[in-house]
């Protein structure tokens, strides 16, 4: 942490001259203006963050070079994949695996869960934003606890459960536990969304005779539409990449989601690591686009609520 | 959280206006009601559906000795009609203090604070450093940013597995060490390194959402309040202690909070990484899915009964969190 202090550091020294770290009692003299950083300091931050984005980098960088080797062993020897990088890997995923199994299971539970959880917890968001009933304080903590539910809660139940109703290995079957947690997840995020919409526009829409449930429809839906794609997002991400369930809820190959499709690389086909980590770029890539769209609006979201119900 | 009062009276068109008397504004109140528990019904619905029965369901396993010879199952046309009988509470006692009960359960639940205290540090001082670099007016800033979010942008099931590929013996990492003559652990068996190494994959992969977090509320941070500090002739290690830390309290507080949860519940990493190879690098969660689904038998009861107690000591935890939180407000805010 001793480097932040250059991120706050305000030399005292007369321009042109520029020494940082001189926390001494600033005497009131011409101000450097906020966030302006002096050479040394520049040149710190600038190591730290590309070391650390090199770190960040790295992993995925590596996933991506060894798919483009063609054989199953490459990963022990990286060097020679440079010479024979191929996209072999990815016809071969494309044609002669299941991917596009895994992509319509993966794509049904996910926009399944999402339509129903964004569904389901708009009302609700709006009501607890909004309106304080008999029951608003315990409602709000139900809220909250469901979503620390570890995995091991639910899933010796769900799993008999969902036997007695023959919905194991059925895609309903997994958006139904996943809206276990979307549904209170979402309606958590929606209710600090509807929370930064001013109250004054409820207002102005029962002045002009609008029943609460016109208010919600008419004029804050439309406001909170941003809301709404950020939980609908978050949703399909986290049934997208939900791993326990779906690996013990799903049995037949067709079925897997990718989180279970990759798995199976290791287990069924001895280990075809190129195979997988061509399967991994081909997920990766079109989530990660997606994400970085709606990024900044899913910090929003996420701390907005804050912690007090 | 301020939250504004619904102080509508739900009047519809034509009806008359003026201050409403006590009969009206009871109705208006009845009314009122109406809407929120018409509003919140289909979520109560789900919720009682979709968690409230399982739970209640579950706490009644636990309550047996059910495992997967004595569970209603189907094998083929036959129906076999389940045979487990209730035993009461001696699941959580032999849990808790049966014997070897501190290699199946203590053990796991020490490394599991651990894992979550040491993860949710590494966690929040990287990104707090990380966020403070970020918020300098830097050439290229923007291009770091998207960078270091990346951990989190690539879904976990994809990038556990890069780490894999990375930390196996005769991987990248271990090619690196060897080439700087330092020693090479065996990442994925040794107890030691596994621990290690999962604690380095889940630091990497969450150090970004608090980064993002963090950041937002730095730049939420009143700049007034630093030019104050600095006329009062504040050095920047004061500034940072008392302008900086300060403002940024409620964004912590809400994704510690997020953190010590997520962290606790990590389950994909732990799994992703190690299978069911690792027995001691496992946290309660994952060691609870390991007895209810990665052994034969399963033992549905006993796991079912480590997510109760996992479910008591995150509500526990988090009851004493807030409680925490809201005495230190009535205090001064440092």
């Amino acid at each position: 942490m001793s480097t932040t202090s250059t991120s706050t550091v305000e030399t005292t020294a007369p321009a042109g001259r520029r020494t940082t770290a001189d926390p001494g009692p600033a005497a009131p003299r011409r101000q450097r203006r906020r966030g302006e950083v002096g050479f040394a300091g520049a040149f710190v931050s600038h190591a730290i963050l590309t070391g650390a984005s090199l770190a960040a980098l790295f992993p995925i960088a590596w996933l991506v070079y060894l798919s483009l080797g063609p054989d199953k062993d490459d990963y022990l020897h990286p060097e020679r994949i440079f010479g024979k990088m191929t996209f072999d890997n990815y016809t071969f995923v494309l044609q002669k695996t299941s991917f596009f199994d895994w992509l319509i299971s993966t794509l049904v539970v996910s926009l399944g869960t999402t339509i129903i959880g964004v569904l389901i917890a708009a009302t609700t968001g709006y009501a607890v934003s909004r309106m304080r009933f008999p029951g608003y304080r315990k409602f709000m903590w139900v809220l909250l606890v469901t979503q620390m539910f570890p995995v091991a809660v639910l899933m010796v139940p769900m799993y008999e459960i969902l036997s007695e109703l023959q919905l194991i290995d059925s895609y309903l079957g997994l958006i139904l536990v996943y809206c276990s947690t979307a549904v209170p997840y979402c309606a958590w995020l929606l209710k600090g969304y509807f929370d930064t919409i001013p109250f004054e526009i409820d207002e102005a829409g029962r002045v002009d005779g609008l029943t609460p449930f016109g208010t919600f429809a008419r004029l804050i839906l439309p406001l909170a539409k941003p809301g709404l794609a950020v939980a609908a997002f978050y949703s399909f991400i986290t049934a997208f990449g939900e791993v326990a369930f779906a690996s013990t809820f799903m049995l037949s190959d067709t079925k897997y989601t990718f989180a279970v499709g990759l798995q199976s690389f290791v287990s069924e086909h001895d280990a075809q690591r190129n195979l997988m980590a061509a399967t991994a770029v081909l997920v990766a890539i079109p989530v990660s686009a997606f994400f970085y769209v709606v990024q900044k609006n899913l910090v929003a979201g996420l701390t907005a609520g804050g912690t007090k119900g | 959280m301020t939250v504004a009062i619904d102080r509508a009276t739900g009047k519809r068109r034509g009806e008359p206006s003026g201050r409403p008397g006590p009969l009206t504004r009871l109705k208006n109140g009845y009314q009122r009601y109406w809407y929120a528990y018409a509003m919140i019904a289909p979520v109560v619905v789900v919720l009682g559906v979709l968690v409230v029965y399982p739970l209640v369901r579950g706490f009644y396993l636990t309550l047996t000795n059910a495992n997967s010879l004595n569970s209603a199952r189907r094998i083929g046309v036959n129906e076999i009609e389940a045979t487990y009988e209730f035993i009461g509470l001696d699941n959580y006692a032999d849990i808790l203090w049966g014997p070897t009960s501190y290699d199946r359960f203590w053990s796991h639940f020490i490394w599991t604070i651990v894992w979550t205290a040491l993860c949710v540090t590494l966690h929040y001082v990287i990104g707090l450093g990380l966020a403070l670099l970020l918020n300098q007016k830097l050439h290229g800033r923007t291009l770091y940013r998207l960078i270091l979010v990346l951990p989190w942008a690539v879904p976990t099931f994809v990038t556990v597995f890069g780490w894999r590929f990375m930390l196996a013996d005769g991987g990248i990492i271990n090619a690196g060490l060897e080439t700087l003559h330092l020693p090479t652990p065996l990442w994925l068996e040794d107890t030691f390194w596994q621990r290690f190494a999962a604690v380095m994959v889940n630091t990497w992969c969450g150090v970004p959402f608090m980064m993002v977090s963090l950041l937002g509320g730095l730049q939420s941070i009143d700049t007034s309040l630093y030019e104050a500090a600095e006329m009062d002739g504040a050095s920047a290690w004061q500034r940072f202690r008392y302008v900086t830390l300060p403002g940024l309290r409620t964004v912590s507080s809400t994704v510690v909070l997020l953190g010590v949860i997520w962290t606790f519940n990590q389950f994909a990493v732990i799994f992703l990484l190690f299978g069911d190879t690792a027995p001691e690098a496992q946290i309660l969660v994952t060691w609870a899915y390991y007895l209810g689904f990665g052994q034969q038998p399963r033992d549905f009861a006993q796991s079912a009964a480590y997510g109760i107690l996992l479910l008591a000591i995150l509500i526990v935890f988090t009851s004493v969190y807030r409680r925490w939180l809201n005495r230190d407000e009535q205090q001064l805010a440092i």
